[in-house]
């Protein structure tokens, strides 16, 4: 078991013939992960990577089943594609590419919800579910199969997370990068009951930021709704404010997103909070009485 | 990126939002020039920067008569003004806005942000205008008013009465208010705007709205369709060793410390500046050289640390996925050959070739580069190393 995605997982690439999608696709498909074909809209009919390409994201769900759709589009047309996706009934769009407009992925979100299709991202990582289907751009060989699922806002830290555990002697089951970007698809509270309802997930991992409140409301949730042992770590304790870190979302403004107060929230939500991102393995294995 | 009142307020012009007549002037006789066209006998001189709480500051002063005008336009032009928002260094005065001066009848606070839990943008009003509306919501947020505007029905009449009323605004004033309200929440989504402020809005004693000041700030990744916005960008309001990160496709950000760090990924680069801080050091940065670290980026990383002085050594923590370890190690190799780097350097390499990239280093022998096997370890020898103890 596990998350989201699994060995039987057929997925398309929006934007399969780019450079980026390209060479992600091949990863992905090198890892395993069942990629059914992609969508190009003017190159339809070719064969890219051993796979049909087609004009529209209709078309290459009706031909190979698809369900998910990983999407590699220049930000410009980043919000269409997810609408597409949508539309054409894809029920998980992962979106990679950084940099897409607000204003544009707040109306694409909200067509996304209406037509009932979850997304992860923008600007994220992808989701991973180990040793069975890689769906973005981790490099797969940190990810050994195991108790832990994670959800972090940062990609490389997701590896540094990931790293720590399996040199605890333990592995990740899913992985979700869900991205730093200010709107952002599933998030904690929507994933952290999925982990619960897993039985292979054993214990939680979550990484978050300075910036917003999805920490905060997570909190809230894992208070009254969360038994497994969940282990936070949140980046930009000496982060100052009003500076945008890196990541469009992660900024401190108004006072308000510090890390502060969303590792004070978790703790008080029973979560095991770590101060030192060179603690989060050692406090898995800690939490798993190993 | 943030724009000047000056250029807000033709923005608001272009879309209806009233706001008093005034000109912007980059010198004394200038600025009274713009006092003589715009006429009257009492008029605003407002010294333009990217910060808040430039009235408190001595930034805005009152002028009766057109050589007032002149005079407090060149006492204001080159001078350092130093606010809450500018930070102790505080920020130099390029130009001043002179505007006529308004009959204020009471003061509000107006302002439009993303609300990142509802996924939507938001418009805030409260009676208390002047006041730092972060002070506000602190010490009484019962006295801000929220709408969350759908932006697929737009804004409608109920979301500018929600406002109006708990505004305690009079019958007549309710439709001059909504319609303001309506022509600020269309600037907002048209500009791709992610913060507009206006603070102080004020009634004038006819009864009119009008926005005395103009707060603007936009989504970079939306710039590229607002060539007209993109065109207002201050470079002399930012750090010039940001904009120079940033033309090498780095994020970077000064800090106070003295342990400088390079990091490929953002949540990893703000973790380690935290990790530096847990183990008894201060951070000098935050950078960012992103997913492909190579050579050259490696290269300008150093040398953008070392432009600050108080770098005293530095922490290279690398989690290479894509990007193999060994190449990255051999662009820290080419790098110290191209820039002089004269502190300790900490590498930590972890991931996808991590040993051969450590055989690299062992290999080339170089006295200021220190290998680490960790995230713990390597923090551990930075912050020694700052200090002399390494």
């Amino acid at each position: 078991m596990s998350i989201l995605v699994n060995k039987d997982t057929k997925v398309i690439v929006q934007g399969f013939t780019g450079k980026e999608g390209t060479f992600h696709s091949e990863q992905c498909i090198a890892y395993g992960t069942q990629i059914v074909g992609g969508v190009t809209p003017g190159k339809g009919g070719q064969t890219h990577l051993d796979r049909p390409v087609f004009n529209t994201v209709k078309e290459a769900v009706e031909a190979t089943g698809a369900t998910v759709s990983m999407i590699f589009v220049p930000p410009a047309f980043t919000a269409d594609a997810v609408m597409e996706a949508a539309d054409a009934g894809i029920e998980l769009a992962v979106i990679i590419t950084e940099g897409a407009p607000v204003r544009d992925m707040m109306y694409a979100k909200m067509y996304a919800t209406k037509k009932g299709m979850k997304t992860i991202g923008p600007n994220c990582p992808g989701v991973i579910t180990a040793q069975e289907c890689k769906i973005g751009i981790m490099p797969g060989f940190i990810f050994k199969k195991g108790p832990v699922g994670l959800i972090s806002k940062s990609g490389t830290l997701t590896y540094e997370a990931s790293n720590q555990v399996v040199k605890e002697g333990l592995g990740i089951s899913t992985a979700v990068g869900i991205g730093g970007d200010p709107i952002i698809g599933l998030s904690y509270k929507q994933l952290l009951p999925m982990f619960e309802a897993d039985p292979e997930t054993k214990a939680i991992v979550m990484i978050g930021e300075i910036g917003g409140t999805l920490e905060i409301e997570a909190a809230e949730f894992i208070k009254n709704n969360i038994t497994k042992p969940v282990i936070a770590f949140i980046a930009g304790q000496t982060a100052p404010k009003g500076k945008r870190m890196g990541h469009a979302g992660a900024i401190i403004s108004g006072g308000q997103g510090t890390a502060q107060e969303k590792m004070e929230a978790l703790e008080k939500a029973g979560v095991y909070v770590v101060k030192s991102p060179a603690d989060i393995g050692k406090k898995v294995a800690e939490a798993l009485g190993k | 990126m943030n724009i000047h009142e000056y250029q807000a307020k033709e923005i608001f012009r272009e879309y209806g939002v009233p706001v008093p007549r005034g000109g912007v002037a980059f010198t004394g006789p200038e600025a009274k020039r713009v006092a003589q066209e715009l006429g009257g006998s009492l008029w605003v001189v407002k010294a333009q920067i990217h910060a808040g709480g430039r009235g408190k500051a001595g930034g805005v002063k009152l002028a009766r008569s057109l050589e007032e005008v002149e005079k407090i336009a060149e006492e204001l032009i080159g001078m350092t003004l130093v606010t809450h928002q500018t930070g102790p260094e505080g920020k130099k005065v390029e130009k001043v806005y002179v505007e006529e001066g308004a009959d204020i009848q009471k003061e509000y606070y107006l302002g439009m942000v993303l609300d990142r839990a509802t996924e939507m943008p938001v418009m805030m009003a409260s009676t208390e205008g002047g006041m730092e509306i972060e002070e506000v919501a602190a010490k009484s947020p019962e006295k801000i008013i929220k709408v969350a505007i759908d932006p697929t029905i737009g804004f409608q009449g109920f979301h500018g009465r929600k406002l109006a009323f708990g505004l305690g605004l009079a019958k007549e004033e309710m439709k001059p208010f909504i319609k303001f309200a309506e022509a600020l929440y269309k600037v907002y989504m048209d500009k791709d705007a992610n913060m507009i402020e206006i603070n102080p809005l004020i009634k004038t004693g006819s009864g009119e709205f009008l926005a005395l000041d103009a707060k603007m700030g936009f989504d970079d990744n939306a710039l590229y369709r607002h060539p007209d916005i993109s065109e207002m960008r201050d470079l002399s309001e930012e750090d010039p060793v940001e904009i120079e990160a940033a033309k090498y496709g780095l994020s970077y950000v000064n800090l106070d410390g003295n342990v400088g760090c390079m990091v490929n990924g953002a949540g990893l680069a703000m973790a380690t500046m935290d990790i530096i801080k847990h183990e008894g050091g201060e951070p000098a940065n935050f950078l960012d050289v992103g997913g492909g670290a190579n050579p050259d980026t490696v290269a300008k990383g150093f040398e953008l640390i070392l432009q600050d002085e108080n770098v005293k050594s530095i922490f290279v923590n690398i989690f290479g996925g894509i990007v193999r370890c060994d190449r990255i190690a051999n662009g820290i190799l080419q790098a110290t050959e191209k820039v002089d780097v004269n502190v300790p350097v900490i590498v930590r390499l972890d991931g996808t070739n991590a040993q051969e990239a450590a055989k690299i280093l062992e290999n080339a022998n170089i006295k200021n580069i220190i290998p680490a096997t960790d995230l713990s370890d390597g923090a551990k020898k930075a912050v020694a190393a700052a200090k002399g103890e390494l």
